[in-house]
């Protein structure tokens, strides 16, 4: 029983590493309805990065964590710079866009490789202090507590924002109908600006904190948690914040018990992509998706 | 001739890739063909693989018999695959596909009369360069024909707008189904020819970057007739050899000038390098 609730604790601590990945592909979709599979790219730079500054440049990881989060936030505005705005200018279909972003992802993911080489790092040992919780026979550390800390305040504070600030109003206005915010004066290639700047910032984050988890950090790291954040979309429904958090949990959960009924590791994908494609064919908004189905 | 035969010895692996790359790409080329874009082709080509080279090593099947189910098989699941999942469009089916290769993959890593993940190793060698190019000059062929037809046109129809084809009489869903079912068929020739080269192959090869790899032949070779995809998955896989002669050897520059390539034509060149040699064209909508 302890070793359930053990694996069920430890899902919901990637889960929400998962959810605040996802949160940077749902919020792109939500706006641009463009898969941005540049996303992952994103993540692993980040990740990258934070250790460089902790490793090579000596800082403490509470001051290495923002400045990777501003970097990963400033290669989203390069992204949306190279390879979406001037597919904007001509128009051109939502295929063209993901198709664009591949070649972004290509061309991040051999950056991390020529900067930071193939090998798997880790960040220095005693980064953080941690310290070890003893529930009856559950162990909780201060590492996961931190992590589901941060990735719940950036959940948090990007959902007060989307809904409170007028920057936020303005990015669901564009999410809407781009024509409509045009016409009511909102400068629509700045909002998309700061859709991708908090996109890739948030998935930076989760890179960072993904790193720490594991503790292992290499340059194709993205590959397996580009297809999770997929299905993490799908399942809570493409273009929701609540559902990418709730679809990211789900997966976590859904990951450990897999492994915990079968014994074995192996399928743990199998019953989560299975899962995605069964719910696909049912339902394809998703959980929480809105009515419609988009067509790219 | 002996400039022939040296050629050969130097690059016999690189032309018989390049051709099994070109049949693959002309595979996605179908499904594109009437506007669906689907990322499972890799793993119907898995499953030729798979299905070729287990009838072949246990079964001691013939050759041609072991391509021919291996193809086959993979046209069989796509058409139980196809019929509920073109139902649904864009970047969705994109995922479903997606998807569904995935579970293939990890399907392969798993069972035991695949290998696992270490692959099915001590498959005999019995594709040859005629094989692998005369199964590519009957497809194009056959697809050229099939571009021209009233199927041909149907897809097209379907590509440009779906609704409107619908409204014109054309049974989207049986054309879908068939543009499906026909790349899945040629994709699953192209593994098993495969795995008849190669001795070896295992489930890594036929995931998402090979998924992604077809796409990107289509996109950069163009998909306004049967040569772009051909055309692209020549280039990108004769590529890496050029920029060895050049000496640019480093793996993350040869990768990142394969992203700079893509990226140029999505950008500038929309109709792909084949609009190159035919002259401007039509917009092509993906």
């Amino acid at each position: 029983m302890s070793v359930l609730v053990q694996q069920l604790i430890n899902g919901f601590f990637i889960g929400s590493v998962y959810g605040l990945f996802a949160i940077g592909y749902t919020l792109v979709f939500g706006v641009l309805d463009i898969l941005n599979l540049a996303h992952a790219a994103v993540f692993t730079l980040g990740g990258l990065t934070a250790l460089w500054l902790v490793a090579t440049g000596g800082l403490s990881i509470w001051v290495a964590f923002p400045l990777a989060v501003l970097f990963s936030g400033a290669l989203g505005l390069l992204l949306d710079r190279i390879a979406f705005a001037p597919l904007r200018r001509r128009a051109a279909s939502n295929l063209s866009g993901l198709i664009s972003s591949i070649a972004m992802a290509i061309i991040f993911e051999s950056a991390a490789l020529g900067i930071f080489g193939a090998r798997t790092v880790r960040f220095p040992q005693g980064l953080l202090v941690n310290r070890v919780w003893h529930f009856e026979s559950v162990t909780v550390t201060s590492l996961q507590v931190e992590i589901v800390l941060s990735a719940l305040v950036l959940m948090l504070a990007l959902t007060a924002c989307l809904r409170y600030t007028r920057t936020g109003k303005a990015i669901r206005a564009v999410a809407e109908s781009e024509r409509t915010a045009r016409l009511l004066g909102i400068n629509v290639d700045g909002v998309i600006a700061v859709t991708f700047f908090v996109s890739s910032a948030l998935g930076g984050a989760a890179g960072i904190l993904y790193g720490l988890y594991f503790d292992a950090l290499a340059p194709d790291m993205g590959r397996s948690i580009e297809l999770k954040g997929l299905a993490v979309i799908i399942l809570g429904g493409m273009g929701s914040i609540p559902g990418a958090i709730l679809g990211g949990i789900a997966f976590g959960l859904s990951e450990v018990l897999t492994v915990a009924l079968t014994g074995t590791s192996n399928l743990r994908d199998a019953v989560a992509f299975s899962v995605l494609l069964v719910i696909l064919i049912l339902r394809p908004t998703g959980l929480l998706g809105r009515g419609r189905v988009r067509e790219a | 001739m002996a400039f022939l035969s040296q050629f050969f010895a130097v690059y016999g692996s690189l032309v018989n890739f390049i051709g099994i790359n070109a049949l693959l790409a002309l595979s996605l080329y179908v499904t594109l063909s009437a506007g669906q874009l689907s990322l499972g082709n890799a793993a119907f080509a898995g499953i030729g693989a798979y299905t070729a080279g287990i009838l072949t090593m246990r079964f001691h099947m013939p050759y041609a018999i072991s391509v021919a189910a291996g193809a086959g098989l993979a046209a069989v699941i796509a058409l139980l695959i196809g019929l509920p999942v073109l139902r649904i469009r864009g970047i969705f089916l994109a995922m479903a596909t997606l998807a569904f290769g995935e579970v293939v993959r990890i399907a392969a890593v798993n069972l035991d009369i695949t290998g696992g993940a270490q692959g099915l190793v001590g498959i005999p060698n019995k594709t040859t360069t005629c094989t692998i190019y005369g199964v590519l000059a009957a497809t194009a062929y056959f697809l050229a024909v099939l571009r021209g037809s009233k199927v041909g046109w149907s897809l097209a129809a379907i590509r440009e707008d779906e609704t409107a084809a619908m409204a014109l009489g054309i049974n989207t869903a049986r054309y879908k189904t068939l543009a499906f079912v026909l790349g899945a068929f040629i994709a699953g020739i192209a593994g098993a020819i495969y795995a008849h080269l190669n001795f070896i192959i295992t489930p890594g090869e036929f995931g998402f970057s090979a998924a992604v790899q077809l796409l990107i032949y289509n996109i950069v070779g163009g998909m306004q007739s049967v040569y772009g995809p051909m055309l692209g998955a020549f280039i990108l896989t004769a590529l890496p050899e050029v920029l060895r002669g050049v000496s640019l050897s480093a793996g993350p520059l040869r990768l990142g000038i394969n992203g700079v390539i893509l990226l140029l034509v999505i950008l500038y060149l929309p109709n792909g390098l084949i609009s190159f040699l035919k002259g401007p064209n039509r917009v092509s909508r993906i």
